[in-house]
């Protein structure tokens, strides 16, 4: 029996527990002196305790299997080798069980079939089939024990409602935290890579250094640079790009949201509103296009004609763009905020004489202001990840400079260029990559922090 | 038949006998000798729903008028109609004539800014701007510049407080959000907000619809209390509360204003039988 088959086993077994739950409860309902007794809860939830009973424990029992399996035969399988074979060295080793392993499973083996490996490659599949039986034997015991358990506890006053509850509100639990250890995982796989690289290139050098060139010879007979790795110029370029993104996208998308919500005809809305959220679905590779081709010549063009000198990849060609991408999360957010600014705050302003315009700017944005620094948030958040229009429009070169007609860099594009292609992970140059994306990570996380601590001041005060 | 004759005044029925279930025209005494407001022939339809038929209706001066009627039967409608918050509604539409102190709200040339400066309202729910206390009273003057300086603000909002029966509660916290005030209080807020402005009328929602007994005594008292230099115009669905507050009762029937009259006498011998219907709990 495969563990798939297994698992099918279990659930079916549940499925059955479900219905044989039901109908013990509703028999022993219905045993009581002088007809029908009440039941606690209604029989579904019966049913379904004895479904969990019966799956949960197995499902449990079959995962700690399956996870421990592999580690305990290839022990077993090891300690039946010849002594030379054990003596190995342990890439030896691993290679060898990796050869009784491919053996096994009728892969192609590394080196001549002995006679020796044989006996291995058998002692492995025999010892899996044996751990498979045994799997299927006490997962399914182990249900059916526990279903008829379930079958015996039940009685009218069995609180089955209760107890489903209880496991429903722990699977709630376990939804939830998924995202948040996902979030930790990141963060501890970066931060492990960063330190790596902080060993070899000192943590001040890397905020503070103001040259970011992050060639290194890798043959000593090499010409070629040694690396500088201060972050200043890429972070002052990301923060440039982010910058005029949002000097493009909060006045369009706010003014956009105002439109939107409050003078806009419902039909006009019913088009612009998608028309606007359809910005949001073009990939951001198209849009690098447009800036690339279409933006950055134009803004090179008009700055020649002013005398200006303007580098044919720009900053704010690449910024432009960037903000009108993310007008949509300005909008949209904005326009549902704005929305639900509860209708009676219009009527009071409008009752007291004031135009459509006073009801807005004093009245309604106020309110809405909290949601407002939101989707304002996340449109920053958005402006500063963005990568691939920076990667085609703004350049690679990392200059220092506040100048946004010229070439900028950002972090997310040099972290592209650090680790596309073949790469060696024991050279700073890889690494550098990861340290740039713990620090990525912590400004955008003190930006969170700072702006839920503005919403939530404005919360106080309005509401 | 909606209402016979154009713009001649509606029937008086004093004395008459019995009149027809089925007649909608008003009875009693709609039209008064000196009115601040005159509504004639208002008819208000949203689509193609006929929400308030032929109603004429005068408002005077410094008097209570009550409207009341089961659910749906227009008043809210009508009182919209009298300050316009019915225009912003997709659909709506307002025919008649109103006139406050001769001037037809309607006109095209009618700015309806100042109107509705000139016609405060006051909300069912308590609807306070969240913002201070003083801010909220302070929202309507400062808009329409009628003060020179803050100073000159601070006296209008510690006087509309006053009148509202709420200063002495909230005079060491003016700086405090209005929505964390109690219902009752908010709804004050809301009063002292619209008396602001300097009204002539304000029309009054079912103002105490979401308010707790004390609450709402307090501002029956004050509505007594604002009889002085106001008009008000109430809805409201308590009969109690319209024979405490009002002098002249209007009840409205599916749209129809069927009879109109001293407070006391519409409700201790109404004229006509769906009033009689209505006040003595025969009617939904």
């Amino acid at each position: 029996m495969t563990p798939g088959w297994i698992l099918i086993a279990i659930l079916a077994l549940s499925a059955v527990g479900y219905y044989m739950g039901r109908r013990r409860s509703q028999f022993v309902a219905g045993r009581g002196e002088g007809g029908a007794v009440k039941l606690h809860s209604r029989p579904t939830y019966y049913g379904a305790l004895a479904a969990l009973a019966c799956g949960i424990p197995a499902l449990l029992l079959f995962t700690v299997w399956r996870v421990s399996e592999e580690s305990i035969i290839t022990r077993l399988v090891v300690s039946g080798l010849p002594e030379a074979v054990r003596a190995l060295p342990e890439g030896g080793l691993d290679l060898a069980v990796n050869d009784i392993k491919n053996l096994a499973s009728g892969n192609i083996v590394s080196g001549e079939i002995d006679a020796g490996m044989r006996a291995a490659a058998d002692h492995y599949l025999r010892l899996r089939s044996i751990s498979h039986g045994a799997l299927a034997v006490c997962s399914l015991a182990l249900g059916i024990a526990a279903l008829l358990l379930v079958l015996r506890l039940i009685t009218p006053r069995l609180r089955a409602r209760n107890a489903v509850e209880r496991v429903v509100n722990a699977l709630l639990i376990v939804c939830s935290s998924i995202a948040v250890f996902t979030t930790v995982g990141i963060v501890l796989s970066i931060l492990f890579e960063a330190i790596r690289f902080f060993r070899v290139v000192p943590v001040t050098d890397f905020l503070f250094g103001l040259e970011w060139s992050p060639q290194m010879a890798i043959r000593s007979d090499q010409v070629g640079s040694s690396g500088a790795f201060g972050a200043v110029p890429v972070f002052t370029g990301t923060l440039m790009i982010a910058a005029i993104a949002m000097a493009v996208a909060i006045p369009l998308g706010l003014l956009a949201a105002i439109y939107l919500s409050e003078y806009a005809a419902p039909r006009v809305r019913a088009i612009l509103k998608p028309s606007l959220e359809l910005l949001a679905g073009i990939p951001t590779v198209v849009y690098g296009f447009f800036a690339a081709l279409t933006v950055a010549p134009a803004i090179r063009n008009a700055g020649e004609a002013l005398g200006l000198d303007v580098s044919s990849e720009s900053a704010l060609a690449a910024g432009l763009v960037m903000g009108v991408m993310i007008i949509p999360f300005v909008s949209s957010l904005s326009d549902d905020v704005i929305h639900a600014v509860p209708r009676s705050l219009r009527d009071g302003a409008c009752a007291l004489g004031s135009t459509p315009s006073e009801t807005i700017r004093k009245v309604v944005l106020p309110a809405a202001l909290p949601g407002i620094v939101g989707s304002i948030l996340l449109a920053v958040s958005r402006a500063i990840g963005e990568t691939m229009i920076v990667v085609m429009a703004a350049g690679l070169a990392a200059n220092l400079t506040a100048n946004p007609l010229k070439a900028v860099t950002t972090v997310t594009v040099q972290m592209v260029t650090l680790l596309v292609g073949d790469q060696e992970f024991d050279s700073p140059k890889t690494l550098a990559a990861f340290a740039l994306g713990l620090v990525l990570f912590v400004t955008t996380l003190c930006l969170n922090v700072v702006a839920l601590g503005v919403v939530r001041k404005y919360r106080e005060q309005y509401e | 038949m909606v209402h016979s004759e154009g713009g001649t005044a509606p029937v008086m029925a004093a004395g008459a006998g019995r009149i027809d279930r089925e007649d909608r025209r008003t009875v009693g005494s709609p039209l008064v000798a000196d009115p601040r407001m005159t509504c004639r022939n208002v008819d208000v339809y949203y689509g193609e729903k006929h929400a308030v038929r032929g109603v004429s209706l005068d408002i005077a001066k410094n008097e209570v008028i009550a409207l009341i009627g089961p659910s749906g039967c227009g008043k809210s409608t009508f009182i919209r109609c009298l300050n316009r918050m019915n225009d912003p509604i997709e659909g709506c539409r307002v025919e008649g004539k109103i006139l406050l102190d001769g001037m037809d709200i309607y006109d095209r040339s009618v700015d309806v800014v100042p109107l509705r400066a000139q016609v405060g309202m006051v909300f069912q729910k308590p609807n306070p701007f969240p913002k201070s206390i003083w801010h909220n009273v302070a929202y309507g003057p400062k808009i329409h510049g009628l003060a020179k300086d803050r100073y000159e603000l601070d006296g209008i909002v510690e006087r509309s407080l006053q009148r509202a029966g709420l200063w002495e509660e909230v005079k060491d916290r003016l700086d405090q959000p209005g929505t964390a005030l109690s219902g009752g209080q908010q709804q004050r807020l809301c009063i002292a907000r619209a008396l602001a402005v300097e009204p002539e009328i304000i029309l009054m929602d079912e103002p105490c619809s979401a308010l707790d007994p004390i609450a709402t005594a307090h501002i029956e008292n004050l509505i007594d209390e604002l009889r002085a230099n106001y008009s008000i115009v109430i809805v409201t669905h308590s009969m109690q509360q319209a024979s405490r507050v009002s002098q002249r009762t209007a009840y409205f029937h599916l749209g129809d204003l069927i009879e109109v009259g001293r407070t006391e006498i519409v409700f201790t011998n109404p004229l006509h039988p769906l009033t009689e219907d209505y006040i003595t709990g025969r009617f939904g």
